[in-house]
């Protein structure tokens, strides 16, 4: 019986439509995956070595110390990534196949997930160098089991919390806050899970606290699922309780109104645009790494420049990069509905720039290192509002990926969503600006920022244009991009 | 109203749809049957300018639909959930849809009364976004939207299916109603001979995409389908 669900699961990822559609896509994920297996495992070998000459400690004992955070950041990860298979053992339910099976064949098959195995690539090799340098092979082996329990206990915790989104919040604030607190000598929480990480070489009993745990999470997980294999409980998508909003203020604005309305209820009721918010805070605070200088090579200011796109652009990139496939699951109403493609774009247009002032607004806590800093990220602001607000919108007009609303994992896997030309027009969003900025360095850094400033009030006055570009884009594209979005994955 | 000559659509060198005349005048009740495969949907879609045609072209008020979008605002369509927005609750979906034809809260609500016992308690204030209502349901809330704006064109896609009887019952009687208004034309489709024959003053039978049959319902049409269908 397990065979024939491996043959199942086989046929249902070779012929994916994502997986069959494009070569160039297949290629990138096997060097993705190749990718991080190799990092992974030059982390396992090197950090060996690394630790113990450039830190003069005991790489055991370091590794064993940062392990909780490890671990924690690892549950993080995989809140945000891993896929829990839930709803593609719907059509299993009324075989003959004994429930047991089926709760065993899931949770075997999350076992199996990338996630778990990645971790494998890092501890084997670790564990060997252990070895060769002549630690305890026993409890060597025993600190490694008890490691890689760990990371299954972690599979499992996801499968458990997978439903709940605010487990994520409360984690990274978790993670933040031992960070935080250890980085200002406040508390180092590591002195105490190390007693237990690192005792999981030092003893040759401890090891059973991690075993006996995964055993534990695999038996609740197994009884959550079992009891919840019902199409109306486990097996059913979250039920909201619907309210009507009006959002009247903006009917002063017309049919642009009618868009925005829509628009705002789009991010708002759906998880996978719902990323696009959380996506751009994240972008907010990645400015920091630039503008700190606490990284030497970012600490110039035409890496700045580079940063203040991305600070004020997050939401840009994150949202605007996709329009017009956040419709795509009802596109062929928009098309045949009374909409000209230029109040459509232009709606979309002011919500770009509505996002991109707000990101501006809320990046004034950079003040706090210096009003030099905050001015490269208003000029960044500029630049993205006047220049890079439409290379977005020409872009996405290229993207033909469909986007399921629904699923909020797609938020970086999107693998469709890469195209050349895609590609094409990242380099004008990022590079140029750094070019003006070079540019205008030469008489002196804040011409520079004039400059970049400059090009976006200049990208500003030629809207019209642009706009008349991309709805031609939009009319020749039509039928593609319909056809596009009616194949679903 | 709507003019078809020469329309051809081929996929991959197999010719799905092929209509060489067809003329819909205004004011008719335009039932369209056939089996699976057809190329019932095929037209519709080509009607609303959601494929493009391989040869030929469609008029609807002397406005080729692939050419200009003037037929826009005085056409209206349910073909499948892909017309429904799933994350509003049927109210917003209708103000949305009742904003684009330019009318206003008052006018869609008026509609939405009219419309009430169509709904039969399930669809209004249920607190509950279009994903989560039923496929039924789901497909009240698409029929009744395309009535906002009192289009001149109306197209639905099998609107029979997945309704219980008593809305199919219903729908008739809104169907027949609008058949009555010499304004507006009318075209459904339906795998129901029964239902379409009821509905419409006109049915055309397409088979592997051509029209094999056109003829003005009498009381021998169900028979002489039902003889057409049969093998």
């Amino acid at each position: 019986m397990f065979w024939k669900f491996i043959r199942l699961e086989w046929k249902s990822f070779t012929r994916a439509s994502s997986f069959g559609a494009n070569v160039v896509m297949k290629i990138f994920m096997i060097i993705g995956a190749v990718y991080f297996g190799a990092l992974f495992l030059a982390l396992g070998f090197g950090s060996f070595y690394i630790i113990k000459e450039n830190m003069a400690q005991d790489p055991l004992v370091v590794v064993s110390k940062y392990a909780l955070y490890y671990m924690v950041f690892d549950l993080l990860m995989r809140l945000f990534l891993q896929k829990i298979p839930v709803i593609n053992i719907r059509p299993l339910l009324t075989l003959p196949i004994k429930r047991s099976m089926i709760v065993n064949f899931a949770l075997g098959k999350t076992a199996l997930s990338f996630f778990n195995i990645l971790h494998a690539f890092f501890f084997i090799p670790f564990s060997i160098m252990l070895l060769i340098n002549d630690y305890n092979p026993v409890t060597v082996i025993l600190w490694h089991l008890g490691m890689m329990a760990l990371i299954y206990c972690n599979n499992f915790l996801c499968v458990l919390m997978n439903s709940k989104d605010w487990m994520f919040v409360v984690l990274i604030v978790l993670l933040a806050g031992m960070g935080i607190s250890q980085y200002y000598n406040l508390f180092d929480i590591t002195n105490y899970t190390s007693v237990f990480y690192y005792g999981l070489y030092t003893t040759y009993y401890m090891f059973i606290i991690p075993i006996a745990l995964l055993a534990g999470l695999w038996y609740v997980s197994y009884q959550f699922f079992y009891k919840n294999l019902y199409l109306d409980t486990g097996l059913k998508g979250k039920n909201e309780i619907a309210e009507t909003q009006d959002y009247t203020w903006l009917n002063k604005f017309g049919t642009l109104g009618t868009f925005l309305k829509n628009d705002i209820k789009l991010i708002r009721r759906n998880k996978r645009s719902k990323m696009t918010i959380f996506m751009s805070v994240m972008f907010l605070f990645y400015g920091l790494l630039f503008m700190t200088g606490s990284i030497e090579m970012y600490d110039n200011s035409y890496m700045k420049i580079f940063a203040a796109i991305f600070v004020t652009g997050g939401f840009m990139f994150t949202f605007g990069q996709f329009v017009p496939s956040w419709d795509s699951a009802y596109y062929s109403l928009m098309m045949s509905q009374n909409i000209q493609y230029r109040e459509y774009i232009s709606a979309k247009w002011w919500l770009v720039v509505i996002g991109t002032a707000i990101s501006a607004l809320l990046a004034s806590f950079y003040l706090y290192f210096g009003l030099d800093t905050y001015l490269i990220i208003l000029a960044g602001a500029v630049y993205n509002i006047g220049f890079n607000s439409h290379l977005v919108l020409l872009g996405g007009a290229y993207i033909k990926t469909p986007i399921d609303l629904a699923s909020s994992k797609q938020a970086f896997g999107d693998k469709k969503a890469f195209n050349i030309q895609g590609l094409l027009l990242t380099l004008p969003k990022l590079v140029l600006p750094i070019v003006l900025f070079l540019l205008g360095n030469l008489i002196s850094p804040m011409a520079g920022y004039g400059f970049v400033a400059g090009a976006g009030i200049l990208g500003f006055a030629f809207r019209n244009k642009v706009f008349s570009m991309i709805e031609k884009v939009y009319k020749t594209e039509k039928y593609k991009t319909l056809a596009a979005y009616k194949q679903k994955n | 109203m709507i003019k078809v000559s020469n329309l051809r659509k081929t996929y991959n060198g197999v010719t799905v749809l092929n209509i060489g005349n067809l003329e819909i005048p205004q004011g008719e009740s335009f039932g369209l049957v056939g089996n699976n495969g057809a190329g019932k949907t095929t037209f519709f879609s080509l009607l609303l300018d959601l494929i493009e045609p391989s040869a030929g072209h469609i008029t609807t008020n002397n406005i080729q639909v692939n050419k200009s979008e003037g037929w826009k605002p005085f056409t209206a369509a349910f073909l499948d959930e892909s017309f429904l927005i799933s994350y509003l609750t049927p109210e917003e979906y209708f103000y949305f849809i009742g904003e684009l034809r330019g009318q206003n809260k008052a006018d869609v609500d008026a509609l939405l009364l009219k419309h009430e016992d169509f709904f039969n308690g399930e669809i209004l204030n249920k607190k509950k976004y279009l994903r989560d209502l039923s496929k039924g349901n789901q497909k009240k809330v698409g029929i009744i939207a395309t009535l906002i704006g009192n289009p001149k064109v109306i197209i639905l896609d099998e609107p029979f299916a997945n309704l219980d009887p008593t809305t199919q019952f219903r729908l008739k009687k809104i169907i027949k109603d609008l058949a009555d208004d010499k304004n507006v034309t009318i075209l459904v489709s339906s795998h129901d001979l029964a239902h379409t024959i009821e509905v419409s003053n006109r049915i055309v039978a397409m088979h592997k995409g051509e029209i094999v049959k056109d003829i003005k319902t009498s009381s021998e049409t169900l028979k002489e389908l039902e003889e057409f269908f049969a093998v």
